[in-house]
């Protein structure tokens, strides 16, 4: 598991083939949230900010216990806090622990114009290389989650890493180390899969939450990170996760059949002109017929 | 120049004498919008295509094309209103335009002598200025959008989806346009490209190509208005 994470499958705006692609053995990371044992008590934010080297950011307060609306630059970690109102009147506190949700099928990388920005690791860690990064903010576009974030001066742009660099070298990210209730957990994909789905059905057959679910999108083929939530099927309650994430459609026009179209008719516009050339040569100027000399024809 | 003095040069000296096309501004203007063009065009097809992407290591390297990008599509817009200013008159499409467009079968297989005299500009032209010209309003557009693009919150998203699908289809429009302006002026039709250099046509050049033009300009013809 550790090593997956410099089997490199996918690199964006990069021609050519990928060495880690093509592998089987099944090393898979993931992180289970389970939102309904989450108390937000935001250690998880402070433990990200610390492992990462960022100091902590100006709160803004909204009537709310959430630290700031969205995640930042240099904020990767947030917490989103709801007071929902149930058909019965009463008050639940949503809380869901926001963050990139290591995509299987990244909106990001799609986007990404520039080699190496962005790779995903055969581990499914999605993770910017800023070195390579040029600052166009295409992965803001592609991103379905609202997570890559432009650093004005740094001119480029940054998101959780899932601690790439804890987990490749066997270590657990900073934020599951930090959360005391263990709502938290890391694992293999298929692990925490597993844990997910035994809780969500301990929550609709015990707890009395007939709606309660794991939070996996098909639309991004399912990501590395993954909820239980209460209710499964309203998840933008829980600070507006999007209940179908997928890459933009326009995004996928853009990269797929318009590219294609673009550089056949751009490769057909050269050899067309060639063609033409060839074929019926240059014009030339004709001498003017006697008759058709303007000054002296006009003037008599 | 007299008129006596014109009768008794010979045709061929008269067919080789030169005629002013372009004013010096209308000269700088155009080199100002080419070039930066062609930094846009580079640029924008590094970021385009993972195979064009050396591109923008031939200008500076990709980051350095993400700044400026933006700035020398500004100079390409300033450039391309001033343009209009100049030449938007020039460039209304009239009846004989129509009558053109139904000839341009002759002019594609450059048989020049079957088609209407055309003025200053023909219709081929016009349709690639009014091209150029709209499609840089909608590049403009898109690319504010896209320039300070995280600048836009998240429920204004849309905006972002829709500029990047029409910045690439815009300008994929103008390359098409592009190609043909500059094969047919650097390439094709002889005599043109040294005109937008140092402003002058023959004689013999504006009576094929632009004849109602050259009686404007030469013969004292007093066209409408």
């Amino acid at each position: 598991m550790s090593q997956a994470s410099t089997e490199i499958v996918r690199i964006s705006g990069h021609a050519g083939t990928v060495a880690g692609a093509g592998l089987n053995r099944e090393f898979q990371v993931c992180k289970l949230v389970d939102t309904t044992t989450c108390i937000g008590c935001k250690a998880c934010e402070v433990a990200c900010l610390e492992w990462n080297g960022y100091t902590f950011s100006e709160t803004t307060f909204d009537n709310s216990y959430q630290t700031m609306p969205e995640t930042a630059w240099n904020y990767w970690n947030l917490i989103k806090f709801n007071e929902h109102e149930r058909d019965d009147g009463s008050m639940m506190l949503l809380m869901r622990k926001d963050q990139c949700m290591h995509c299987e099928d990244p909106g990001c990388l799609a986007a990404c114009p520039a080699d190496s920005a962005i790779v995903q690791y055969a581990n499914g860690i999605v993770d910017f290389q800023e070195a390579h990064c040029i600052g166009c903010g295409y992965c803001i576009t592609g991103c379905p989650f609202n997570i890559p974030k432009f650093s004005p001066t740094a001119r480029k742009v940054f998101k959780c890493t899932l601690c790439n660099d804890r987990v490749s070298v066997g270590l657990e990210p900073a934020c599951i180390k930090a959360c005391p209730t263990g709502c938290l957990h890391f694992g293999t994909k298929s692990e925490m899969k597993e844990l997910a789905e035994t809780r969500a059905e301990q929550l609709r057959e015990v707890s009395g939450f007939a709606d309660a679910g794991v939070y996996d999108p098909p639309g991004v083929s399912g990501t590395h990170v993954i909820y239980v939530l209460h209710d499964a099927k309203n998840p933008e309650l829980y600070g507006g996760l999007p209940k179908d994430p997928h890459i933009p459609y326009s995004v996928q026009l853009w990269k797929g059949p318009l590219k294609w179209l673009g550089n056949l008719a751009m490769i057909g516009g050269l050899v067309g002109l060639a063609l033409h050339y060839m074929r019926f040569g240059p014009k030339k100027e004709e001498p003017i017929p006697p008759g058709e000399r303007a000054d002296v024809e006009r003037r008599v | 120049m007299s008129t006596n003095a014109v009768s008794q040069s010979s045709a061929a000296s008269q067919n080789e004498e030169l005629i002013p096309r372009y004013s010096l501004g209308e000269r700088v203007n155009h080199w100002l919008g080419a070039l930066s063009y062609i930094y846009l065009l580079m640029t924008g097809l590094a970021f385009w295509s993972p195979y064009l992407y050396w591109m923008a290591a031939v200008v500076g390297g990709a980051p350095t094309a993400r700044f400026w990008h933006p700035w020398f599509g500004l100079i390409f817009a300033g450039s391309l209103f001033w343009t209009f200013k100049e030449w938007h008159r020039d460039m209304q499409i009239d009846d004989g335009d129509r009558a053109w467009a139904k000839a341009m079968p002759d002019y594609i297989q450059n048989q020049d002598d079957k088609l209407p005299p055309v003025g200053r500009f023909n219709f081929g032209q016009k349709l690639f200025f009014w091209g150029i010209f709209y499609s840089v309003i909608l590049l403009l557009l898109s690319g504010v959008a896209l320039w300070y693009t995280e600048a836009l919150p998240w429920s204004f998203r849309f905006v972002r989806y829709a500029a990047v699908l029409i910045h690439a289809s815009v300008a994929l429009i103008t390359i098409g346009l592009f190609l043909i302006h500059v094969y047919m002026s650097a390439i094709l039709e002889e005599g043109s490209f040294g005109s937008m250099i140092h402003g002058y046509v023959t004689r013999a050049w504006a009576w094929t190509f632009h004849r109602t033009w050259y009686y404007e300009v030469t013969g004292k013809f007093r066209p409408k208005q």
